[in-house]
């Protein structure tokens, strides 16, 4: 596996106008002779399909949801990043670039990075135009808010529905182009396979979700938007059906998988209530502005809240970390919380949280104050676990939430296998080793607006693309590859539900490969996860048929491959041995217990190859430069 | 051409007209009411203005011109409206073709449920009550040209209370959301409409009925002789 | 708690339907849906079919789940999506009926899924701005009153669930309608193409077998996001304004 990353020369705010002059362009006669197939109706999937039909492109989207709107984009709530300077806080393209590779500590292609804050700003006035409903202040123009520790208020946000707003403004222009006949708009199925011919992505096999169908449908280039694999964690903040199916399909076609182990955990989310647990929900960063965190500083105390004196409360984040109390970054602030549970320190039933405390604020600022920057939150809150945060102080825990790996693609935003594009969560490719808050989003529109409508057309315009037949051999021998995995599930007949593996995969993934890894934990998962896929293959059960709607049948294919990638995750956090990002391995600590990264032996990308059904994945490395950033410690101290 | 055909072709611009038709409506009953107020003026006063009625215009219109006019105009929104209100009835009836097995008091006005057969019974009790006072047709003492005393005796027997007892009901139903209604259907809730409305709907409602059901009460308590 | 549930199964469109009633222990903990989850854990266990039923984010934004529990959707619970509702509501005891969402705009695919791609439809027709990727003007050269971005943002928080035709005694689409048609209206961004926009949704949300408005203010009540009708006030009055316009 070749991994170039086709970075084009020249300084880097030049790059990728450079680039764009150099690629080579479809004309506008010849484009309309392409067909291309997006997977995934989410900000990525939806930008790219409606920007690929408005120049010209026959696009065809597939989403397993029953209506494009759907995609889990819709569930973000902060906000999205650009670096407009409307605040005039000396924010700046270079300072967007700067904070984005600092914050994924060092771990991401600068050129990339560079690009995405270059077009942040094309981001925003596009989706003006289409109608986004962003915050305003009272002269009219754009509001904007600080977001995730940023030093400058940089975030634009539609209250706290913004990812609902942006995949809106992207679904309405998608629906458009369905409408003009540019878009064929295919919901309802599942991406299960991508199909080659001649070592180039020409199309893919899908099932249709009400009929049982399998498909073929061809095309001369395939992009997957498909979203991240946070549910291979079982729970997390992501919606019920996120998987990671399509890019796991595609690897196994070929196309590398890149830093797998770098998964974000998100420390205020409401905790879990009992093991009939579905998914977690995230409460907004913000809260941590004005409340305070906290344990008893006993162990296993199980007095309620109130009855806890304050000299018996242990405020801990604000103990260790003076400069910045409850405000430290995403992943100290997780990691505390679960060493405090460890300690035995938790509350609630289940001894995992710690209290999200705002009586201090609401006696500063007043119960109105409070109510009139939470209130909706609080809301859900009560709403959720029935206690009124107004009066008992909420219980947070981590989750998982969101992931920076995905298949690794070049700057061009194409995978090892020519043809086969990812964008979105899927790929891996802006955010490092962690992601700063409301920068997902950036990402998502950002790949599938500004960036691979271009760069698609320098591979149609070269790319030798000889008509394939319906029933050509590559195209029937994958179908015949889906229809017998299908089957093979269907089959299952033994003694447990798939839920209950796609359970244990969670634990063990969360326990070993979560917010803190080792290479003991990461060594007996990679031996428990094999023994759990092989009891899997052997012992679950699928009931119904595969003419109609059978949703366990779905969840079968998408537990089958997290079992398949989990195991991935776990080798990939036991070769890197540093601590980076969302990636903390105990033995890479200083001596405060924060994150030591190792730049000398791992300033790279890990790509990992799928090398057949039994063979050991095999490693693969792209280097990373940081010429524009120097590497730096960060300190929270 | 179009204008109007699109005007119809959708189930909102049905709507609209039902609107217009039922504002007009409203405000018949509204004069209709004052004007059988007279009957408390005496005998003389009622049959002039029911005169009046009918020599309105004169010289310049013949006599009942006007008053034909204005029939063949009530009817022809009747017509509209009625079949208005068919039509999308039919359209929402078959929207659901499979009803709910279990359905709890849904959360809406009663008078909102009751449109579709209080206005048939409204329907109804115009042609009886054209027959009745109108022509004569269904009233046992009918002396033409005595407006007073059709409207008087009229009132004296039980079952034909009973008649006006009941379409004052579903009129007044009727009036209460579709006032309320009217107002939403044409788009018209702007900040002091919105607040007025729904108030002005069930006042309109109140006093039609009530003063309506006064006359059969006056009769029978022998006010009106 | 101990429960009797009533749940609608219908193999398929064609198929005929009825209730199968099932006993189960929930925790008051739980969230309907995933007191659903357990009696489909159980089902599978035996070997039988799972209640089929839509969910995604289960944090009541993706309007993906929706059913009519004891003749209300989305439950008894104000401002809540099914996949919020806990519960808490219920006590030992209760009878619980679940239904599908009943409108022939959105038939039944199995139990209690339903079709509902008539509002992509709709939307398609007209409920989008066009603006070519990459032609759009600095973002903040038209100002937009901050009311009106407010307004706007009301009506843009539809999660197309599709309650509003369950609970709407004609199975009207008109709260759905109007709440897309608004958030477009509402802004400067959308005026060039307001009346064409206005003209075309509204004749495809006939095409799709929905019923007529008579302004129940059902859907309102059920509605999970507080769609107000005042929406509908103003679609009706910019469908006699596109008339107007069209000629
Ligand atoms: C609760 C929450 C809050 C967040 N808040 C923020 C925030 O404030 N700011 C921010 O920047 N980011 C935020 N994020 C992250 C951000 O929302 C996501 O990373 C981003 O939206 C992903 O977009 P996407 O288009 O790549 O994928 P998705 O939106 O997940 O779309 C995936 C699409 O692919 C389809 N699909 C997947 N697999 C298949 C298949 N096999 N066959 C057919 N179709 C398939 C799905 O149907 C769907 O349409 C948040 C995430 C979560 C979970
Ligand atoms: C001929 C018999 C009638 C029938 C079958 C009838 C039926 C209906 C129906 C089905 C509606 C729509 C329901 C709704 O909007 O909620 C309606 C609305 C209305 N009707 Fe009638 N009606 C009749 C007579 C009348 C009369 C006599 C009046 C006046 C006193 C009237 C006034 C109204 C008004 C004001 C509306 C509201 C229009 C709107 O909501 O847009 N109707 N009618
Ligand atoms: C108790 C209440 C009412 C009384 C006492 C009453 C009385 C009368 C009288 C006396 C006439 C005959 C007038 C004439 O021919 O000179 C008349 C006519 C009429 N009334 Fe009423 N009315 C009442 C309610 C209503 C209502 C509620 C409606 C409509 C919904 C209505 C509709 C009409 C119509 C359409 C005519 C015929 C007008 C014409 O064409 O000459 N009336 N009414
Ligand atoms: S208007 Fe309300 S009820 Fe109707 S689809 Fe939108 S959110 Fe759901
Ligand atoms: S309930 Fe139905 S009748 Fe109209 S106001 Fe709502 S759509
Ligand atoms: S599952 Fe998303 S709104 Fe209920």
């Amino acid at each position: 596996m070749e991994l170039r990353s086709k970075v084009p020369s020249g300084p880097i705010d030049q790059k990728w106008t450079k680039h764009k002059f150099d690629m080579k362009l479809v004309n506008p006669a010849n484009k309309r002779k392409y067909h291309v197939i997006v997977v995934g109706s989410g900000l990525a999937g939806a930008s790219a399909s409606a920007t690929l039909a408005e120049l010209g492109y026959h696009v065809s989207c597939f989403t397993y949801h029953d209506s494009p709107r759907r995609a889990h984009s819709i569930a973000a709530q902060g906000g999205i990043n650009a670096a407009k300077n409307y605040q005039g806080d000396g924010d700046s393209i270079f300072r967007l670039f700067y904070d984005t590779v600092k914050g994924g500590d060092f771990r991401a292609r600068e050129a990339n990075v560079y690009r995405l804050a270059e077009v942040s700003n094309e981001i925003i006035d596009q989706c003006v135009a289409q109608g986004i409903p962003f915050a305003r202040e009272y002269g009219g123009l754009l509001a904007n808010r600080s977001f995730g520790g940023a030093q400058v208020s940089r975030t634009f946000y539609a209250r706290g529905q913004t990812g609902q707003q942006l995949l809106l403004g992207a679904y309405q222009a998608l629906m458009k182009e369905v409408h003009s006949g540019q878009v064929k708009l295919y919901n309802q199925r599942e991406m299960l396979d991508v199909i080659l011919v001649d070592g180039q992505a020409r199309g893919i096999v899908t099932r249709h979700l009400v009929t049982g169908k399998i498909e073929a449908h061809l095309a001369d280039a395939v992009a997957l938007g498909t979203g991240g694999y946070s549910n291979a964690f079982y729970l997390s903040t992501n919606a019920m059906y996120c998987n990671v199916t399509a890019a796991w399909r595609a690897h196994r076609r070929g196309a590398g998988f890149a830093n797998p182990c770098y998964t974000q955990i998100h420390p205020t989310c409401i905790p879990v209530a009992g093991d009939y647990q579905s998914k977690l929900t995230l409460m907004s960063e913000s809260l941590r502005n004005d409340g305070r965190i906290w344990v008893s500083k006993t162990e296993g105390d199980d007095r309620v809240p109130g009855d806890i004196p304050e000299d018996e409360r242990d405020y801990y984040l604000e103990r260790m970390y003076p400069a910045f109390g409850n405000l430290v970054p995403r992943d100290l602030a997780s990691r505390r919380a679960k060493d405090m549970c460890d300690q035995g320190k938790g509350v609630g039933d289940t001894k995992l949280g710690v209290y999200l405390d705002f009586e201090d604020a609401i006696q500063r600022l007043g119960e109105d104050v409070i109510e009139a920057r939470y209130g909706n939150l609080f809301e859900m809150y009560e709403r959720i676990t029935g206690e009124n945060p107004y009066k008992v102080p909420m219980r947070i825990y981590p989750a998982p939430h969101y992931t920076m790996g995905g298949l690794w693609v070049d700057y061009n935003l194409m995978t090892t296998v020519p043809g086969l594009y990812a964008i979105g969560e899927a790929n891996f490719s802006d955010h490092g080793a962690t992601r700063l808050g409301a920068s997902a989003l950036m990402q998502g529109v950002a790949d599938g607006y500004f960036v691979l409508p271009y760069t698609i057309a320098d591979y149609l315009a070269q790319a030798k693309l000889d008509p394939v037949a319906e029933d050509a051999p590559e195209v029937r021998g994958t179908l015949e590859d889906v229809e017998t995995r299908t089957n093979r599930l269907l089959a299952l007949d033994g003694d447990r539900t798939v839920n209950s593996f796609h359970k244990e995969l969670g634990r063990i993934v969360w326990d070993e490969c979560g917010m803190a890894r080792n290479a003991e934990g990461l060594k007996s998962a990679l031996e428990r996860i094999p023994a759990l896929r092989a009891e899997f293959w052997e012992n679950a059960k699928v009931v119904g048929n595969g003419e109609s709607i059978n949703q366990t049948l779905e969840r079968a294919g998408r537990v089958a491959d997290f079992l398949e990638l989990a195991e991935v995750m776990c080798l990939d956090a036991l070769v890197r041995e540093e601590s980076c990002g969302g990636h903390f391995r105990d033995e890479h600590q200083t001596p405060e217990g924060e994150a030591r990264r190792d730049d000398e032996n791992f300033t790279h990308v890990t790509v990992w190859e799928h090398t057949g059904a039994d063979g050991p994945p095999r490693e693969h490395r792209e280097p990373l430069e940081f010429e524009y950033v120097p590497p730096s410690q960060r300190s929270y101290k | 051409m179009r204008r109007v055909y699109s005007l119809y072709g959708t189930s909102v611009g049905k709507k609209y007209t039902m609107a217009v038709s039922g504002a007009i409506f409203v405000l018949f009953v509204i004069v209709h009411m004052f004007g059988n107020l007279k009957v408390y003026l005496g005998a003389e006063a009622f049959n002039h203005y029911a005169e009046g009625l009918r020599s309105f215009g004169e010289p310049f219109l013949g006599y009942e011109w006007f008053l034909w006019v204005f029939r063949v105009g009530l009817l022809a929104f009747l017509l509209i409206h009625t079949v208005a209100a068919w039509q999308t009835s039919r359209q929402s009836w078959a929207a659901r073709g499979d009803k709910y097995k279990k359905q709890e008091k849904m959360v809406f006005h009663y008078a909102s449920r009751t449109m579709r057969w209080g206005g048939v019974a409204l329907l109804l009790f115009v042609v009886y009550h054209i027959l009745h006072l109108t022509t004569g047709t269904l009233h046992p003492d009918f002396v033409p040209g005595d407006a007073y005393h059709n409207f008087v005796t009229g009132f004296r027997s039980i079952p034909v209370v009973a008649v006006y007892a009941v379409a004052m009901i579903a009129l007044g139903l009727h009036l209460y959301h579709g006032v309320w209604s009217a107002f939403q259907t044409m788009g018209l809730d702007g900040p002091r409409i919105k607040k007025w409305r729904e108030p002005a709907a069930l006042l309109v409602a109140l006093v039609v009925v009530l003063v309506n059901l006064s006359f059969p009460v006056a009769v029978f308590t022998g006010i009106l002789q | 708690m101990k429960l009797k549930l009533h749940v609608w199964r219908q193999a398929g469109p064609a198929a005929r339907g009825g209730f199968v009633t099932y006993e189960t222990d929930a925790s008051e903990h739980m969230s309907f849906l995933e007191m659903l989850d357990v009696v489909n854990e159980e089902l599978e266990e035996k070997g039988e079919d799972p209640i089929v039923f839509d969910s995604d984010c289960r944090e009541g934004i993706c309007g993906t789940c929706g059913m009519v529990i004891n003749g209300r959707p989305h439950g008894p619970w104000k401002r809540t999506t099914v996949c919020q509702l806990h519960m808490r509501e219920y006590k030992d005891g209760d009878e619980i009926w679940v239904e599908p969402w009943r409108a022939d705009g959105f038939p039944v695919q199995k139990d209690l899924m339903v079709d509902r791609s008539a509002f992509d439809r709709i939307v398609a027709a007209g409920g989008y701005i066009s603006v070519r990727t990459g032609s759009a003007p600095d973002a903040n050269a038209i100002p937009v009153q901050q009311v009106d971005a407010e307004k706007s943002m009301d009506a843009a928080a539809c999660i197309g669930c599709g309650a509003c035709v369950a609970a709407c005694p004609n199975a009207s689409a008109m709260l759905f309608t109007s709440a897309k048609a608004a958030h477009l209206n509402l802004l400067p961004q959308g005026q060039p193409e307001r009346w064409g926009r206005v003209l075309d949704m509204i004749l495809t949300m006939e095409a799709e077998k929905f019923g007529t408005c008579t302004n129940h203010g059902a859907c309102e009540n059920a509605c999970p996001k507080e769609i107000k009708i005042d929406v509908i006030a103003m679609l009706n009055r910019d469908y006699m304004k596109a008339l107007l316009k069209a000629g």
